[in-house]
């Protein structure tokens, strides 16, 4: 299963909990699959429209997904997914 | 706070003395391309206009003195300090001038570009936790304080009382010169300094002038400088109890006045800018007559990276 860091504003919704494993084959389904888990995240990653806000970034490794292949990026059970807050709308 | 070498520094109160005069003193504004409406007035202070482009110099300039007259800060000691931004770059202006080092603790996910404008100033950067923000920052800062009390003087822009007093002595004696009809105040969250400052001093002057603060509507936002008080560290300078009021501010709705205020008024605001004037709209909106004033903490400068996506 994948690893979901979950950064520390956003504990709060996840039960406190920094690290979540979810068995996923894309960044897409780990989002939807945590976002039914944990429903209050929903709000806080995703717009209206139902796109990722976009001053919250997605990296699987180092990379963010947006350079990858956004949601369709494949992940696999040692895929390490973090949940980054945007400073200064900063993509590194 | 250990008193470690006290060794002399000749000209560093001369020094001080000349820098005083490029604090504060920004000039005010308004936006009659964007806010017009018949008995009410909104004004904004261009707080980049400035030492350091930002409202932080005043913060920084007044912890710097008050360390300095103390003797807890000299050329041969450290400033440290937590900061995503603008309070790094205000302590750095001022400590090359001064002579006195400066190292800070930033967030790791801070913009390449804030870290190579830091780096550039002489600024040695302790990078911290991309998932934790300035939070984490602090955590790291103090406990290199603890380690290394003789190297360093740890500055705690979240505690210290400098902080808010820049804006009692400074900022709020500007706004009631330049303004002296105001009624409402509006300005962000985040190490609450110039909210609680400001506001403490137009309180004093005038107990029925409304003060406002702001916060942004999600924990995970785009409006650096801004703390989401409920699920954020608060800082030990906050007051809840001085706000009349707090209004939520969303990061789409600050990115959108960014791209407003360009094409109709031709400045370019920074996001925590843009969200204060967001606020202080939004309260001229609902008044009948009135004089609302906030501050613009600094302008699109140093994001170009957004500014870029914000505009393409």
């Amino acid at each position: 299963m994948a690893t979901v860091i979950i950064p520390t504003p956003l504990r709060k919704f996840t039960n406190q909990t920094s690290r979540l494993q979810v068995e996923a084959g894309t960044v897409g389904e780990i989002i939807e699959k945590i976002t039914q888990d944990y429903p209050e995240l929903k709000k806080h990653l995703m717009d209206p429209q139902g796109s990722l806000r976009s001053f919250v970034n997605i990296f699987a490794g180092d990379e963010d997904i947006r350079d990858l292949q956004e949601g369709k990026t494949p992940v696999n059970p040692s895929s390490i997914i973090s949940i980054v807050p945007a400073i200064a709308g900063g993509t590194h | 706070m250990a008193n470690t070498l006290t060794i002399a520094s000749p000209g560093l109160t001369e020094k001080l003395a000349g820098l005083r005069s490029q604090i504060g003193h920004t000039p005010v504004r308004n936006f009659p391309n964007i806010f017009r409406k018949e008995n009410v007035k909104l004004y904004a202070k261009l707080e980049w206009k400035q030492l350091s482009g930002s409202v932080k110099a005043r913060a920084a300039f007044a912890i710097f003195r008050d360390a300095i007259e103390k003797k807890q800060l000299h050329p041969g000691r450290i400033l440290l300090d937590a900061t995503s931004g603008n309070t790094g770059i205000a302590y750095a202006r001022i400590g090359k001038i001064l002579g006195i080092p400066v190292t800070l603790c930033l967030p790791e996910n801070a913009s390449a570009e804030r870290k190579e404008i830091l780096r550039s100033l002489g600024v040695e950067l302790v990078l911290t936790s991309r998932f934790e923000g300035t939070d984490g920052a602090q955590d790291i800062a103090r406990s290199l304080a603890e380690q290394s009390p003789g190297l360093y003087f740890y500055a705690d822009q979240y505690k210290n009382e400098n902080n808010w007093k820049a804006h009692f002595d400074g900022t709020a004696v500007e706004i009631l010169k330049e303004v002296p009809g105001i009624t409402h105040f509006v300005a962000g969250l985040g190490t609450t300094g110039s909210f609680m400052g400001t506001s403490r001093r137009l309180k004093k002057q005038d107990v029925s002038i409304r003060v406002i603060s702001l916060q942004p509507d999600n924990p995970l936002h785009g409006l650096e400088g801004w703390k989401h008080l409920e699920t954020a560290v608060v800082p030990e300078i906050y007051d809840s109890t001085l706000a009349d009021e707090n209004l939520e501010i969303s990061t789409e709705e600050a990115y959108q006045m960014i791209r407003e205020v360009k094409i109709k008024e031709g400045l370019l605001l920074s996001p925590s800018s843009a969200a204060n004037l967001v606020g202080a709209i939004r309260v001229a909106s609902r008044l009948d007559q009135g004089t609302v004033v906030t501050l613009l903490p600094d302008n699109g400068d140093k994001y170009g990276e957004l500014i870029k996506k914000l505009f393409k």
